[in-house]
């Protein structure tokens, strides 16, 4: 008897959104019918999602990529002989060097797409678990020390060096501490926190566990945004799963040492994104900005010493625990203090919308186009705005800009959790800037003045400039009202609502004109 | 702790208790068991207020003030299915505003409100993480991507039976 063909067709919730399940359940039945005998497995995304749902045929240990597949295209697919690798419209060759993802440098994402999210073998014969087995044997100070070395910065914005963070807690004396994991991915245009979670839960797990080890924090939280539904039923599993094999739970790995993790949902307040909106939220409490400080290191959840970083912070430590790349290797990629990889990604107007981790300081260009094949309608681009909705947008004149922290910064921009939101020459940047001020109306935790009025007078005036209404005046008052939110906000919330509605009237003043750009 | 009907006259609720109970009634879970609550009776009514301040020894306040401050949360009941449409930048970059509008006119039914059989609610959310599929729409737990008044129609077509 021959062993059946294995396919692999992706379970993450994007590709879930333009059919992959379907796609699965057409392949088993015509596969039936045909009396073809095939294994289906699910994966996570390779991150690839124009080509979505993107089906993978195993052919000796190699495989090969059609897509993106449609329920009708199957039949047609079966009698290509795809089983065998064969042409089709929808044969995109051997996934691993398709140019998008042969460019890459996976590291936080190598597992992503290629493994059973769920499965821990699966895990454990890719890399997994490598660096909680170091940990496990290492003193603290050594654990902590490695992960400053690497250079790891965190990964939700602010880009603060996950080692010092670490080293304070681990410094505190009062117990218990915590390891808060803030998985409120709310910027529109990021995605790579729920495709880490959908396709590869361990890394994070592990992650965690790692940095509880090193910082003596004996339970962890994992704070998810109720949006990503898929994302909380499997991470729940993987915890689940983790615990009965022993890598969470009372003894980790013979260490002697305790560590475990509950999962919390969040309910629909971006502010929780924001560290210590999000530490009230576990306390069950509204989601409202903490003054700071104490940091959160001193004083976090419940008070007590707590380490708080983002999706993507904790599940690069496992690779620099671990020997490949482990700490120096890691910080060998990049560009100066910005060291490693960034999963970037494109979204929003792009033609190759995707995940493209790599190394520090490639340019915005390089991304927007030679990743991205520039807009999705095929007209010129305009902007990017980079970041999130508190990021700023970057003009085509822009482009060349190096994606580093200090390259950003330089021009007003940041980097934020990657995430990079194409739009062409249709977009009306005076109407964005209205909407970076109504978003930050509509989400305020309302804490602190600047924020809570400042988001609503902004939207006012904004609406008053593009009807006409006294544009040079309103465009003083604009200025005015940014210094006092950038300046008296408890959070970036309110800080950095400026930055997007700032870009927008330094790059595209046109677009604020008396006539509303018409002219 | 739970169910002092005497000092604060209200009555006990064995659904709230059962469900604080499933999180040790911790005050701290208070977002779990509000999600709890809404997926089983629909919404978090004015009258389960004062049962769950008595079972997680929290006031009142306290617990009306969380209910307000999340947007998942709601105190009347929403429509059988719930359609959320992202209004975020990645979806306004295809078209995002134009398919609101289409599909307020498919629906009848405006943003932010609930069709009047009670069929459907159309609520805004803010990114649903599929910003390279955009536009993006959540039916039910149903993700869609490159989203249409067509698709999301039949989504909910789908998601009634």
């Amino acid at each position: 008897m021959t062993h059946p063909t294995i396919i692999w067709v992706p379970c993450d919730s994007a590709a879930r959104s333009v059919g992959a399940d379907a796609v699965a359940e057409t392949l088993a039945v015509e596969a039936a019918e045909r009396g073809v005998s095939l294994e289906i497995r699910r994966n996570g995304s390779r991150g690839l999602f124009w080509l979505e749902p993107l089906i993978e045929v195993d052919i000796a240990g190699q495989r090969i990529g059609y897509g993106p597949v449609d329920v009708s295209d199957i039949p047609a697919l079966f009698e290509a002989g795809f089983l065998t690798g064969k042409p089709h419209d929808r044969h995109v060759g051997p996934v691993e060097e398709i140019d998008f993802l042969a460019r890459q440098t996976r590291i936080t994402f190598r597992r992503c797409g290629l493994i059973s999210p769920l499965d821990t073998n699966d895990y454990e014969s890719h890399g997994g678990w490598a660096g909680l087995k170091r940990a496990a044997i290492l003193p603290p100070a050594t654990i902590v020390e490695e992960v400053t070395r690497s250079g790891l910065r965190g990964r939700g914005g602010a880009g603060f060096p996950a080692g010092i963070k670490w080293k304070t807690v681990l410094g505190e004396q009062r117990t218990p501490k915590y390891i808060c994991c803030n998985a409120d991915e709310g910027d529109s245009g990021s995605y790579a926190d729920r495709m880490l979670m959908e396709g590869d839960p361990f890394t994070l797990i592990e992650g965690m566990a790692i940095a509880g080890l090193a910082t003596g924090a004996e339970h962890g939280f994992i704070y998810l945004r109720s949006e990503y539904p898929d994302a909380i039923a499997t991470m729940n599993t993987a915890i689940a799963r983790a615990r009965t094999a022993g890598y969470l739970g009372p003894d980790i790995l013979g260490s002697g040492k305790a560590f475990d993790i509950t999962l919390r949902r969040g309910a629909g307040a971006y502010i929780c994104g924001e560290e210590s909106a999000m530490l009230d939220s576990l306390e069950g409490k509204r989601g409202e900005v903490r003054a700071k400080p104490p940091i959160p290191a001193f004083s976090g959840l419940f008070g007590q010493p707590t380490v708080v970083n983002n999706v993507l912070t904790l599940a690069t430590v496992p690779m620099i625990l671990s020997e490949d790349p482990g700490p120096e290797g890691y910080a060998a990629l990049g560009e100066g203090r910005s060291a490693g990889t960034q999963p970037f990604q494109l979204a929003g107007n792009v033609r190759r919308g995707g995940l493209v981790e790599a190394p520090f300081g490639l340019t915005l260009r390089q991304l927007v186009e030679d990743f991205g094949g520039g807009s999705l309608t095929g007209r010129p681009l305009r902007a990017v705005q980079a970041g999130g909705p508190l990021g700023a947008y970057i003009p085509v004149s822009q482009f060349d800009t190096p994606m580093t922290y200090e390259a950003l910064a330089e021009i007003g921009a940041m980097l934020g959790h990657g995430g990079l939101t194409l739009f062409d020459d249709n977009v009306d940047m005076a109407e964005m800037a209205q909407f970076a001020f109504e978003f930050c109306a509509e989400e305020s935790c309302g804490k602190c003045t600047p924020c809570r009025v400042g988001a609503v007078r902004g939207a006012e005036t904004m609406a008053k400039i593009r009807s006409g209404d006294s544009v040079e005046d309103n465009l003083v008052l604009i200025e005015d009202l940014a210094e006092v939110m950038v300046d008296g906000s408890l959070c970036a919330m309110g800080g950095l609502t400026p930055m997007p509605v700032r870009s927008a009237i330094a790059h595209f003043p046109e677009d604020f004109s008396a006539d509303g750009g018409k002219n | 702790m739970a169910n002092s009907d005497s000092t604060t006259g209200s009555r006990a609720d064995e659904g709230v208790s059962a469900i604080c109970a499933k999180y040790d009634n911790r005050p701290d879970a208070l977002i779990e068991i509000l999600i709890d609550l809404q997926a089983e009776r629909g919404c978090i009514a004015d009258a389960d207020i004062a049962p769950l301040a008595d079972t997680l020894n929290l006031s009142r306040a306290e617990i009306h003030g969380v209910r307000s401050f999340y947007s998942d949360f709601s105190s009347a009941p929403k429509g059988r299915v719930s359609v959320k449409l992202c209004r975020a930048e990645a979806c306004k970059s295809v078209g995002g505003d134009a398919l609101a509008k289409a599909v307020e006119k498919r629906l009848s039914v405006q943003l932010g409100h609930t069709s009047p059989s009670g069929d459907v609610s159309l609520e805004e959310v803010y990114c649903l993480g599929n910003c390279a599929l955009a536009p993006a729409a959540l039916v039910g737990d149903r993700l869609l991507g490159r989203a249409t008044a067509d698709k999301i129609a039949n989504a909910i077509g789908k998601s009634k039976t």
